[in-house]
């Protein structure tokens, strides 16, 4: 039974890590602009379907492809920024929702007209696949590598945010950002490579991503729901809640399939509902 | 003595018209046309939360669904008379909108999205599990609708559907337009406006905006159960993040916070769905999601909206001519 427990909580924390990869740039983008982006799932997808493409068509190998997809995001994020986004940054949440659900149904019907709506395969190199005992637990090797990625990204990151000239400016522009501009830093820009570096890695999480949560053109509407949940759970700009709710999201998703399949999903959004009633602004949200 | 505009007349007229045109000139498309009243009117109930009140909704389709489901239940279970259950069914939608609306306006911004959402998931969720009542995937089957009044069968080529949708429409399009002139509607859209200022002057907002939150339950589930009666059948997709999302394009194509945006919306989708979705759904899809950027980047008040912005700019013309031309002849 121990064994049952500590393989559901496992799997959940790899899924946590999934959806904290792929949230974090949400969460820190809505945090700064207050921009309501419902288009978040299309930069994951489109960072599986780069790498999906590299792989099968270039030959490259799975570990080199994931860069690829978090540049390729990164650099595509700043085009469609620059170009759509900074408009509507003082317009309206009604304003914001509809355009990014516009752009979320011109990037599902073009991805299904390339490459038709079915799954993409991945094939994973050998040494990422099957299982390991340890512990005297068996534990798949995927599953691992995804919390080690996840768990260096989040080093990462704060590392960047607290100990780096461009994260002091992040925070600042997160905290005030009038004051921000008035003490001369460049919240535009400052904002655009956040934006920039926030959807790369929901690229790199949605190339990682395919061989756990699937990839095809509806993947941007089939877990919005579960980014969304993560971002308003965890409080937004929060890089610590967004890890926490990113966990619990995915051992309460995993452990309510596992442990009862009859109610599905009910369980997720329950728990979302019980959290935001206790604490609107999010676990460890500082802003309501 | 109250002056009655010439806009009034026309608007009478063009309800008293519609009906007819529709049967004289359209009577094969009178199944498409009660579905557009019936969206009409679901769109409208959404207009008067994020029109009037300012609380914006992911997950209306929530109380579309409750009113889908407690209509077809009943007639499942024996009650056929369509007028009580339609009522019944308002008031089941009612009673759910009043439990939630406790939890919807506690809360702003992001959190308010997200419980709104995650109220019709939940609901989603549970009518997807609960087979034995709903019949999950497959859809409630076995509605059985009474003819109205005992008189009125609803007939293969949906004329009585549409009557019927058509008038509990108007009926619905009348309240709502009282509504929105009270006093009531006016703090909700002061409400909307500024919430602090409007507190300071003594509003109580959020009983004010747990009322607009029922009332747009109550029209939404009569909606749902106008579609039930109409069409017999509830599918499980009444209740999808999708139909949601659908109603806020018609109300924001149309134009939200007037009367007519959410009419003039439901019935432009509906008809561009009969055409375009079945010659390509992602062409379909893919022109949907370009025309809500296109309305958000140029069109900020929909069509009419937009239309509305033409006409003040062109009389703003106009004026400016005519006094032009009034200083001229001072001159002469």
């Amino acid at each position: 039974m121990l064994g049952i427990l500590l393989g559901v909580l496992f799997d959940g924390l790899a899924y946590g890590m999934l959806l904290f990869l792929i949230s974090i740039g949400l969460s820190v983008t809505m945090g700064l602009m207050g921009f309501v982006n419902l288009a978040h799932g299309v930069f994951a997808m489109f960072g599986g379907y780069v790498a999906v493409v590299l792989m099968q068509h270039a030959d490259w190998p799975f570990l080199a492809s994931l860069p690829a997809a978090f540049v390729a995001v990164a650099v595509a994020s700043i085009v469609v920024e620059r170009l759509l986004y900074r408009h509507l940054y003082r317009r309206s949440q009604l304003d914001q929702v509809l355009f990014t659900i516009g752009l979320t149904f011109m990037a599902i019907a073009a991805i299904t007209y390339i490459f038709g709506p079915s799954q993409q395969p991945v094939r994973l190199p050998a040494f990422l696949q099957g299982q390991m005992r340890l512990l005297g637990l068996d534990i798949g090797i995927y599953r691992l590598f995804l919390i080690g990625v996840g768990l260096l990204v989040m080093l990462g990151v704060v590392f960047g945010i607290e100990r780096t000239r461009f994260g002091a400016r992040v925070r600042a522009a997160v905290d005030n950002p009038v004051m921000a501009v008035g003490l001369g830093i460049p919240v535009g820009a400052v904002f655009a490579a956040t934006f920039a570096i926030g959807s790369g890695l929901a690229g790199l999480g949605g190339a990682l991503g395919i061989q756990i949560l699937g990839l095809d053109p509806a993947f941007p509407l089939k877990f919005l729901v579960f980014f969304l949940i993560v971002v308003s759970v965890g409080g937004l700009g929060s890089i610590g809640g967004t890890l926490l709710a990113a966990c619990i999201v995915g051992i309460c998703d995993v452990a309510g399939k596992y442990f009862l399949p009859e109610i599905g999903a009910f369980i997720i959004y329950a728990v979302m509902v019980a959290l935001l009633m206790w604490r609107p602004q999010g676990l460890l949200g500082k802003r309501a | 003595m109250i002056r009655r505009p010439f806009s009034l007349y026309a608007e009478i007229a063009a309800w008293l018209l519609m009906p007819g045109v529709v049967l004289a000139f359209f009577p094969s498309y009178c199944v498409l046309a009660s579905q557009i009243a019936i969206a009409g009117l679901f769109a409208l109930s959404l207009d008067l939360l994020i029109g009037y009140a300012g609380i914006v909704s992911l997950g209306h389709a929530a109380f579309f669904g409750v009113g889908a489901y407690a209509a077809g239940l009943l007639a499942q279970q024996g009650w056929s008379e369509p007028l009580s259950g339609l009522l019944l069914a308002a008031i089941v939608s009612g009673v759910v909108g009043y439990a939630c609306s406790f939890m919807v306006v506690r809360v702003q911004h992001l959190a308010q999205l997200m419980i709104t959402l995650g109220i019709s998931l939940l609901l989603y969720e549970g009518a997807s599990k609960l087979r034995v009542i709903t019949g999950g995937d497959d859809g409630l089957q076995g509605v059985v609708v009474a003819p109205i009044f005992g008189l009125f069968n609803f007939d293969l080529f949906g004329r009585v559907a549409f009557l019927y949708s058509f008038v509990v429409l108007l009926l619905c399009f009348l309240f709502v337009s009282r509504v929105v002139a009270s006093p009531f509607g006016l703090a909700l859209q002061g409400l909307r406006e500024n919430p602090r200022r409007m507190a300071a002057i003594g509003t109580a907002a959020p009983r004010r905006l747990r009322k607009a939150y029922v009332m747009a339950a109550i029209l939404a589930g009569i909606a749902g159960a106008l579609l039930t009666q109409t069409t017999q059948f509830v599918a499980l997709e009444v209740l999808s993040f999708k139909h949601s999302a659908e109603v806020l394009i018609m109300l924001v194509l149309g134009g939200s916070g007037r009367r007519y945006g959410g009419l003039l919306g439901a019935l432009l989708f509906s008809l561009a769905r009969d055409w375009l979705s079945d010659l390509n759904a992602e062409f379909w899809q893919f022109g949907l999601g370009a025309v809500m950027v296109i309305v958000v980047l140029f069109a900020p008040g929909g069509l009419i909206g937009g239309v509305a912005r033409i006409l003040s700019a062109w009389r703003h013309c106009g004026e400016a001519a005519g006094k032009d031309d009034s200083r001229k002849e001072a001159r002469a």
